[in-house]
C-alpha cells in the first residue's frame, strides 16, 4: 500500500542543507495499525507529512496505492490526499463556523462533490459510530475535546480514506477521553481495514499498536512488530 | 454534464455558506468595514444627486429660458457678440435655406428668429444702455419654454409695441410693467430712430451671455432699425433630446458646409455648451464627481484589503487544514473572494438603499441655495437606477479586485508551515 525508498529530505536552512530525514526505506500494508516513535526533533512529523502528501521529499521514492507521489504538483498533491488520505490533528482543528455535522460534511461537499442524500447516509452513521448524533447541530466551541477529537476522527474518516495520519491524537485529551479514543480507532481499524500511522510519545497509544518504528536522527533504528 | 453543474452549483452554495459565516465570525470588524464602504457609497451617491440636480437646473435654466441648445448665426457674429454687430446678420436667402434643414431635421424641436442690438432706454427722466433681443413671441416661448418663468408682473403676451425690461433696469430706472418708455437705436448705416413702447412685464437675470437681455417684438426691432425684408443676427434651436446634441450637429452639417461669395464659410453654429462659461463649471463637477469616486474606490480597496489580510493571517491554522484534508487551491482562492466579494456586496446594498432614503428626504425637504445674484434656487437631488447601480458595481469589483492578493496567498500557503502555526 505505501512503499518508500531511500526516502531523503533536505531543509534548507540559510546557507546550510539540513538532512532531516536520511535514506528511509519503509512498506506498510492495507489494516496496519502502526506507530512512529522517537525523541523529539528524530523526524517522525517530517515523515508523518511526506506519507500523508502534505510534504515532498527532496529525493527517494514513495508510492502510495501505486502511485508515485514524489511527482505530483499542488492541485495534484490536494486532490490525492482528498480521495485517499485522512487526518487527525492534535489540537482537532475544526473549523469554528461550521457545526459538527457540517464540519463532517465539509470534505464531501468541497473535496469529493458527493450528492446529499449519500452524505447524509455516512455522516449519519459515523456520526453514531463516534457517539456524537446527538450532538451534531452543536459548534465545536459548545462541545468538549474528547467530542472535538471524535468528530475529527469522523471528518478524517467521512471520505473512506485507505490511509489516516494522526499526529499525537490523544495529547489534548485526559487519560479517560484518550483511552476511549484509541478503543474508537482501534474498532474503526477493525472495522473499515483502514490503515492508521501515529506519530505519538503517548504510552496507551504505543501499547495498542501492531507495529512500532522507531526513528533516531532521521533513521530508522527499529521496526518491531508487536 | 447535468450532474456536474448541479454539484459545482452545491458546492458554490457552500463555499457563500462558509464565507457568510466567516464574516460573522468576528462581527465588530465586519459591521466597521461594511460600514466605511456604506459610508462611502452613500456620500458618493448623496453628492451626485446633490451636484446633479445643480446641474440639472443650471442647464435647464440657460438651455431652456435662455439660450436654446444651439445657435445659428453669420460666421463671425459670435467672436463680436458684444458690439452686438447689425451688419452680421442672415439675410433672406440665408434664412430660407437654413430654416429648410431645420424643419427637415429629426433631431430639432423648434427653433426661433432673433435679431440682437443694444439701444438707448430712457423713462423720460433718465437713460440707460439696454441689450435686447427682438422676437417673435410664439416661436420665442415654445422654444425657450421656460423663459416665460422668469417673467415677472407679466401680463401673458408680448404685443407690438411693447417691451420686456431686464431687472436690474426696471430696478435702476424705477420703471414698473405698464409705464411708456422710449427705445433710440442705431440702425446698421448710423442714422437714429426712436420707438415708444410700453412695458409688457420683466425679466429675471441669470448667469451666462443674455441673461441679462430684455425683449421685444421683431416687428418693433425692424421699425427702430428701419429694416426691410426679412433680417435675422441668431437663430436659437431646441432639440427634441439634449443629449443628442452632437447627432444634431452631425444632421445639420450641410449649414456648416455652406460656404460664402468668397468660398468661406458662410454659418456658425454653437452649442449652448460653447457659449455659456456655466459649462466650464459644469465640467468641475464632473471632475470632482471622478475625485470623489476615486476616494471611494480607496476606501474599498484598503479596508476590504486590510479585513481580508487580517482574515488570511487569523486562520493559517485553519487554512493548513482544509488544505491538508485535500481542498484544492482553487476553491481556497475562492473561499477568500467570496468573503470580499459579500462585504462589497453588503456594503454596496446598504450603502444604495441608504442613499436613496437620504436623496429622497433632501428631495422632500426642499432645500434652498443660491448661486450668483440667484436667491432661492431649490434643490431638487435625484438619483437614476443607473447610477446606483454604477457605484454598486464600482464597489464590488473593487472589492474583487482587493480580495484577491490575500485570497492568493492563503491559496498558497504551504499545509505543512500552516498547521504548524498557533
Amino acid at each position: 500500500m505505501i512503499e518508500v525508498k531511500n526516502l531523503k529530505k533536505v531543509y534548507k536552512v540559510g546557507e546550510l542543507n539540513l538532512t532531516v530525514i536520511h535514506d528511509f526505506s519503509l512498506t506498510i500494508g492495507e489494516g496496519e495499525f502502526i506507530s512512529l516513535i522517537g525523541p523529539s526533533g528524530s523526524g517522525k512529523s517530517t515523515v508523518l507529512n511526506m506519507l500523508g502528501c502534505l510534504d515532498t521529499p527532496t529525493s527517494g521514492t514513495l508510492n502510495i496505492n501505486n502511485k508515485d507521489i514524489s511527482s505530483l504538483n499542488q492541485t495534484e498533491l490536494a486532490n490525492f490526499r482528498g480521495e485517499n488520505i485522512g487526518f487527525i490533528f492534535q489540537s482537532f482543528n475544526l473549523i469554528p463556523v461550521l457545526t459538527v455535522y457540517e464540519n463532517i460534511e465539509y470534505p464531501l461537499i468541497m473535496i469529493q462533490n458527493l450528492p446529499e442524500n449519500e452524505r447524509k447516509i455516512r455522516i449519519e452513521n459515523l456520526l453514531k459510530e463516534v457517539g456524537m448524533y446527538d450532538q451534531k447541530d452543536k459548534t465545536p466551541d459548545k462541545i468538549s475535546g474528547g467530542q472535538m477529537q471524535r468528530v475529527a476522527i469522523a471528518r478524517a474518516l467521512v471520505t473512506n480514506p485507505k490511509i489516516v495520519f494522526a499526529d499525537e491524537p490523544t495529547a489534548n485529551l485526559d487519560s479517560k477521553t484518550a483511552h476511549m479514543i484509541i478503543e474508537l480507532l482501534k474498532k474503526i481499524q477493525k472495522e473499515h481495514n483502514t490503515t492508521f500511522i501515529f506519530a505519538t510519545h503517548d504510552e496507551k497509544i504505543v501499547s495498542n499498536v501492531d507495529r512500532l518504528i522507531t526513528l533516531v536522527d532521521g533513521n530508522i533504528t527499529s521496526d518491531e512488530r508487536v | 454534464m447535468e450532474i456536474l453543474q448541479v454539484m459545482k452549483g452545491f458546492k458554490m452554495n457552500n463555499i457563500l455558506k462558509i464565507s457568510y459565516r466567516n464574516l460573522l465570525r468576528n462581527h465588530r470588524r465586519t459591521l466597521l468595514t461594511s460600514s466605511l464602504i456604506t459610508l462611502g457609497v452613500v456620500f458618493v451617491l448623496v453628492y451626485t444627486a446633490m451636484s446633479g440636480s445643480f446641474k440639472d437646473y443650471m442647464i435647464s435654466q440657460i438651455t431652456d429660458s435662455s439660450m436654446g441648445h444651439l445657435q445659428i448665426h453669420k460666421k463671425g457674429f459670435v467672436a463680436s457678440v458684444e458690439n452686438l454687430p447689425l451688419d452680421k446678420n442672415l439675410n433672406a436667402a440665408s434664412i430660407e435655406f437654413i430654416e429648410k434643414i431645420l424643419k427637415n431635421s429629426k433631431y430639432v424641436e423648434s427653433y426661433s428668429f432673433r435679431i440682437k442690438f443694444g439701444a438707448m432706454f430712457s423713462n423720460f427722466v433718465e437713460t440707460t444702455n439696454i441689450r435686447l433681443n427682438a422676437i417673435n413671441p410664439d416661436q420665442e416661448f415654445m422654444t425657450l419654454p421656460t423663459l416665460k418663468d422668469r417673467l415677472l408682473n407679466f401680463k401673458g403676451e408680448l404685443k407690438k409695441g411693447e417691451i420686456i425690461v431686464p431687472e436690474i433696469i426696471s430696478q435702476g430706472m424705477g420703471v414698473k410693467t405698464g409705464d411708456p418708455i422710449v427705445l433710440v437705436a442705431n440702425n446698421k448705416s448710423g442714422s437714429v430712430n426712436g420707438v415708444n413702447l410700453k412695458i409688457a412685464g420683466e425679466v429675471e437675470r441669470i448667469s451666462g451671455p443674455g441673461g441679462r437681455d430684455g425683449y421685444i417684438h421683431i416687428y418693433d426691432a425692424k421699425k427702430v432699425l428701419r429694416i426691410k425684408g426679412v433680417e435675422v443676427s441668431e437663430i436659437v434651436v431646441r432639440l427634441k433630446d439634449v443629449s443628442m446634441l452632437k447627432d444634431a450637429i452631425q444632421e445639420l452639417k450641410p449649414i456648416l458646409n455652406k460656404l460664402n461669395k468668397k468660398d468661406k464659410p458662410a454659418f456658425e453654429i454653437h452649442t449652448w455648451e460653447k457659449l455659456s462659461p456655466f459649462y466650464n463649471i459644469i465640467k468641475m463637477i464632473d471632475v470632482m464627481n471622478i475625485a470623489i469616486q476615486i476616494i471611494l474606490i480607496s476606501i474599498v480597496l484598503i479596508s476590504i484589503l486590510n479585513v481580508m489580510i487580517m482574515s488570511v493571517y487569523e486562520r493559517i491554522k485553519e487554512i493548513g487544514t482544509i488544505s491538508a484534508m485535500g481542498t484544492p487551491p482553487k476553491t481556497i482562492v475562492k473561499l477568500f473572494l467570496t468573503e470580499g466579494l459579500l462585504l462589497g456586496i453588503f456594503g454596496a446594498i446598504v450603502g444604495g438603499v441608504v442613499s436613496v432614503v437620504i436623496v429622497e428626504i433632501l428631495d422632500l425637504i426642499k432645500i434652498t441655495y443660491s448661486f450668483g445674484r440667484e436667491t432661492g434656487l431649490i434643490l431638487s437631488p435625484s438619483l437614476s437606477f443607473n447610477e446606483v447601480l454604477t457605484v454598486g458595481i464600482i464597489v464590488i469589483v473593487i472589492s474583487l479586485i482587493a480580495s484577491i492578493s490575500p485570497a492568493l496567498k492563503a491559496s498558497k500557503l504551504d499545509p505543512v508551515e500552516a498547521l504548524r502555526t498557533n
